[in-house]
């Protein structure tokens, strides 16, 4: 069964069409990483996703239920989370305040009942030591791990991962990686947009690539690496 | 989603040693300031009075904007329809005056409704500006309002200020004529009004709301990402912030006896010294207007004599606080010294967080 469909959704900031008729579904406990030059539309694509951006038409169905016309904050509560390619923290809470947040409305419960799971979720995500710090002290890095752990606060079925891994070391990326991994295997849906293509193929299942609001690729990774056409708009990339 | 079992097990703390200390302080001043009647002048019972009408004033305005973020410059407005409607209840439907206060608030309340449905499509300056022209228009309707006195005002009767419920009562307790037993009942409901003020913002702050509240201040567009109805939060804080503004207000004119809409919907009085009050004091903090309405009164007594020289010192007090102070008095001395008598922090504790003492990491 399709955990999110997506069919004929458009957008257009003023002349610019930055979504055009995208139409892709993801499976239940599917990896799908999306990729695509700067301005594609990656992030705007989430926006839609989430309901932080209302699409100008087309559909978006969430486990089966038409969502298009849903707030993000109801589509949070049905069980979709992201992070933002630029970090929005709660800047004057502590990055533990920024999951009790996350924890207690996105899953409906009470600051107790959440506690220890979001304490957990900063020891996996690297972030403990900097538990009771106010979130606008952190370094952009911190901040990033910061997007990944207050969405995962929220417990989602769906999980929307903007450039997380851009910036880090070696260790560091492949920890990351091992981290989405493990939310991964118990289940989590994922989405992710990476221009580190190793971290990212070493997760997902299925590319998609995205270019001029166009969804012009979908498919095993190694085979859409190969297309020409993804070659021309990736030349120059490590892959 | 489940993750492998937890390896170490936290736990959340918010109160600190001083702030148990200081509840324990507050305890004893409060005791304090309710025996007062016994040992102060009426003249130092008129100034609590007004000491402590104005505190409230400013918690409700610091919550609105300190911690909703909703900069409002029309509260005059609820000021003034909480003490009309208190008149209107006593004059025209010889309603006691301290039942009628809750009439005040609950027209506030009332007012608030339309209020917030066009304040709230107006964001930042303009927000601020059109509940500024809102409180105007209120002004205006209600200086039309023939039988509470229209544009020039009127008293409460004699006869309804004479038979205060509780005043016999308390002039035969300390042996006091009628009009100070008046003030000494006016300066115990200012006084449980305030404590109700402040301890409900405190344990607003404390719960599962004042998290949302904050979350919404700080990243509205993230909030709803994670799942806080950032309109809902905005409301409930502007209703509440009506509700206890007009009370207040209530309280404020039954005291006087005397209105008018200049009077009662003086932005000056209600809403820029509100201001003054919390910006020197620390906007953001339960503490900051309680510092502020302190010194605020210390100005006041001693330049008021001045006149137009007064504003113009204490417009040039409140830049300079903002300019070297910009989290006020209390959020500059809260800052250095980690010092919090009102911690609302959920500082997480155990594992590897029990070897630091993160108290100063604010
Ligand atoms: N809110 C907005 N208003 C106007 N233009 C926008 C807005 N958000 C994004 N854009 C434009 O839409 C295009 C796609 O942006 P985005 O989705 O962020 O691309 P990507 O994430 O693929 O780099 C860019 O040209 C960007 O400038
Ligand atoms: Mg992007």
């Amino acid at each position: 069964m399709s955990i999110i469909s997506l069919d004929s959704v458009c957008k257009s900031f003023g002349a610019l069409k930055v979504a055009d008729a995208i139409t892709f579904e993801v499976r239940e406990g599917e990896a799908l990483g999306i990729i695509g030059p700067n301005g594609a539309g990656k992030s705007t694509l989430f926006n839609l996703i989430t309901g932080n951006i209302a699409a100008d038409s087309g559909t978006v169905h969430f486990l089966g239920e038409d969502v298009t016309r849903q707030s993000a904050m109801q589509r949070c509560l049905n069980g979709i989370g992201r992070s933002f390619q630029i970090p929005q923290p709660f800047g004057k809470m502590t990055v533990f305040e920024n999951l009790l947040v996350a924890g207690s409305f996105g899953q409906g419960k009470s600051e107790r009942a959440v506690e220890q799971a979001a304490a957990d979720i900063l020891d996996r995500t690297g972030l403990i030591g900097r538990a009771n710090t106010v979130a606008d002290s952190l370094s952009l890095l911190e901040r990033k791990r910061l997007e990944l752990a207050r969405a995962l606060a929220t417990a989602p079925r769906l999980l929307l991962l903007d450039e997380i891994a851009g910036g880090l070391t070696e260790g560091e990326c492949s920890q990351l990686v091992g981290t989405i991994k493990d939310i991964h295997a118990t289940g989590t849906t994922i989405i992710w947009i990476e221009h580190v293509l190793h971290a990212l193929t070493s997760v997902v299942e299925r590319l998609l690539v995205l270019d001029f609001g166009k969804v012009i690729a979908v498919g095993e990774p190694a085979g859409i690496m190969a297309r020409p056409q993804v070659r021309e708009i990736y030349l120059g990339i490590e892959v | 989603m489940t993750i492998s079992a937890p390896d170490t097990i936290y736990r959340v703390e918010t109160r600190t040693r001083t702030s148990t200390i200081a509840g324990l302080v507050g305890i004893v001043l409060i005791l304090v300031l309710f025996a007062a009647p016994a040992f102060a002048s009426r003249g130092l019972i008129q100034d609590l009075f007004f000491i402590l009408t104005m505190l409230t004033l400013a918690q409700f305005w610091n919550l609105l904007a300190g911690y909703g973020g909703l900069v409002s410059v029309g509260q005059q407005a609820f000021v003034g329809i909480g003490a009309y409607a208190l008149f209107a209840a006593v004059i025209l439907w010889g309603l006691d005056p301290v039942p009628a206060i809750l009439l005040g608030g609950v027209a506030a309340l009332v007012l608030a409704v339309p209020f917030g449905f066009f304040a709230f499509r107006l964001q930042g300056a303009y927000f601020a500006i059109g509940t500024w022209v809102l409180a105007e228009v209120v002004r205006l309707i209600v200086a039309q309002w023939r039988a509470v006195g229209g544009g020039t005002g009127t008293s409460l009767p004699r006869t309804a200020t004479e038979n205060i419920i509780f005043t016999d009562q308390i002039a035969a307790l300390f042996d006091v004529r009628a009009s100070a037993a008046r003030d000494i009942l006016a300066y115990w409901l200012a006084l449980v009004l305030a404590i109700l003020t402040i301890g409900g913002i405190y344990w607003l702050l404390r719960s599962k709301r004042g998290l949302g509240l904050a979350a919404v201040r700080d990243n509205p567009q993230a909030a709803r990402s994670v799942g806080v109805d950032a309109q809902r939060v905005k409301w409930f804080v502007f209703l509440t912030a009506a509700l206890g503004t007009g009370l207040t207000g209530a309280l404020i004119y039954m005291q006087k006896a005397r209105i008018s809409p200049d009077a009662a919907f003086s932005l000056n009085d209600w809403t820029a010294y509100v201001i003054f009050i919390v910006v020197i004091g620390g906007i953001g903090t339960i503490e900051g207007p309680i510092v502020g309405v302190l010194i605020f009164f210390l100005l006041q007594t001693l330049l008021a004599q001045y006149g137009a020289w007064y504003l113009m010192i204490l417009g040039l007090i409140g830049i300079g606080v903002m300019l070297l102070a910009p989290r006020g008095l209390w959020g500059s001395f809260s800052d250095r010294t980690g010092i919090q008598l009102f911690p609302i922090r959920r500082r997480l504790m155990g594992g590897p967080l029990t070897i630091k003492t993160p108290s100063r990491e604010e």
